[in-house]
């Protein structure tokens, strides 16, 4: 089945663009870039470049197909959800939301938001879950569970194609700054921050792997790795294992924080959730 | 049960007293002593054996040193990483004590920015997972080994 699947996507790639230097010239499926400017000068990065540039053919090629991308198991369980009726108010997300395609347009490129009700920024699943729990009347969904990766790859699809763009200014600046200061934090018996690697090296090989920028435009993302499509926060996880740190918890202040920082980081790139990568 | 209490005593006691294998003290990751870009003598007392080294330089669980530096010696190993310097004929740029003290704690010779861990360093305040605290990437021994492996790649 796999074998099946890799081999009608390498021909499929091959007859949509051409390979030249070992990379496939298709963009990704609904995206028309992965390389932007930095927004400003004093942005950190020379320049903004989605992982997908990072991958192999043969990865990039399972992305630039809805039909081939494992991804999109997860958003058809999203869709199904988004319009089932669940919790003690008898609603759907359907019920307030409408046609996602719509109302959900462009919220994926903007998380996390500051929540004036929580006195905090509020990601994605965070949202899904206050939406299930405070209107529905439902049980939240536990983190990296089945439904809540559906729901939050489903409602971050509807945003393909859009640039990031997060509030870093006003409420959320103390968030920015500490999720800044994590990016920088040398951590772990190897004494490694995000930065050490994904700014310092990008491009560079660290044995099998190739270091990306590590951009989280492409979240939630179908990992070959894992075999399934894992949430930014389980990515920032293991990031934190391989240094031989104690990660945070997915879901925590630390986590929130780094996420806004990072897609500060990406800003400008076009959301491609979901993404493949190795 | 007898046995295990016996063999955790034993453990007990290495711990405390460090030994090498020729019966020599070994010098404990605070008790290194960087001077001018230089540790000066064996961690151990002893020379390393250069095939273990070799093991330890591309093993992922221990020095991985391939996953950053490549290596024309090690040329049968898949991927060589291309963070830091190639590190072929790195015997002829840095003495048998340089290397020493870039393996420890390569931050006291690149500067603070480098990203090159410190390999016989005790890490205190940095989240360290729980298996890993209060240890050093390799033992002394191990440091050793690789230095002894480091001092063949003179070309």
């Amino acid at each position: 089945m796999r074998v099946s699947r890799f081999g009608v996507a390498m021909a499929g790639a091959l007859a949509g663009g051409m390979f030249i230097g070992g990379h496939a010239l298709a963009l990704p499926e609904g995206i028309e870039t992965v390389k932007v400017a930095p927004p400003s000068k004093d942005h950190p990065l020379p320049e903004i470049v989605s992982g997908w540039n990072f991958r192999a053919p043969e990865t990039q090629a399972l992305q630039s197909d809805d039909f081939e991308n494992p991804g999109f198991i997860w958003v058809e369980q999203g869709a199904e959800l988004w319009d089932a009726v669940d919790g003690s108010e008898g609603k759907a997300c359907a019920s307030c939301h409408g046609d996602a395609a719509e109302s959900m347009a462009s919220v994926g490129a903007e998380m996390p938001k500051w929540s004036e009700a929580k006195g905090k920024p509020i990601n994605l699943e965070q949202q899904i879950n206050a939406c299930r729990t405070e209107r529905m009347g439902a049980k939240a969904w536990k983190w990296e569970s089945g439904e809540l990766l559906g729901m939050t790859t489903f409602v971050r699809n509807q945003s393909r194609g859009t640039p990031v763009n997060v509030q870093t200014d006003g409420p959320m600046k103390p968030w920015f700054e500490k999720g800044q200061n994590l990016y920088y934090a040398r951590v772990g018996q190897l004494d490694l921050a995000c930065a050490n690697c994904h700014q310092d090296y990008y491009g560079k090989r660290i044995r099998a792997d190739l270091l990306s920028q590590g951009q989280s435009n492409g979240f939630p993302t179908y990992r070959l790795k894992w075999q399934k499509i894992g949430s930014l926060h389980r990515r920032f996880k293991g990031c934190m294992k391989q240094v031989r740190a104690k990660p945070y918890k997915v879901g925590s202040d630390e986590f929130l924080a780094l996420e806004l920082y990072v897609n500060w980081r990406g800003e400008g790139l076009p959301v491609e959730a979901p993404a493949v990568r190795q | 049960m007898k046995f295990r209490f016996k063999l955790g005593t034993a453990l007990a006691l290495a711990a405390l007293l460090p030994v090498a294998a020729n019966g020599a003290a070994m010098v404990a990751p605070d008790g290194v002593q960087i001077k001018d870009g230089t540790v000066a003598g064996s961690l151990t007392g002893a020379a390393g054996d250069p095939a273990a080294g070799k093991k330890w330089f591309v093993g992922r669980k221990l020095g991985n040193c391939l996953a950053c530096h490549a290596n024309s010696d090690t040329a049968s190993e898949p991927f060589h990483g291309q963070v830091g310097p190639a590190l072929d004929g790195v015997a002829a740029r840095y003495s048998e004590d340089e290397m020493r003290a870039i393996l420890v704690n390569s931050k006291q010779i690149f500067g603070d920015a480098t990203i090159m861990p410190a390999f016989y360093s005790i890490m205190t305040d940095k989240r360290v997972r729980k298996e890993f605290e209060g240890k050093t990437i390799l033992t002394a021994q191990q440091v050793e080994d690789v230095i002894a492996y480091l001092k063949t790649l003179k070309e």
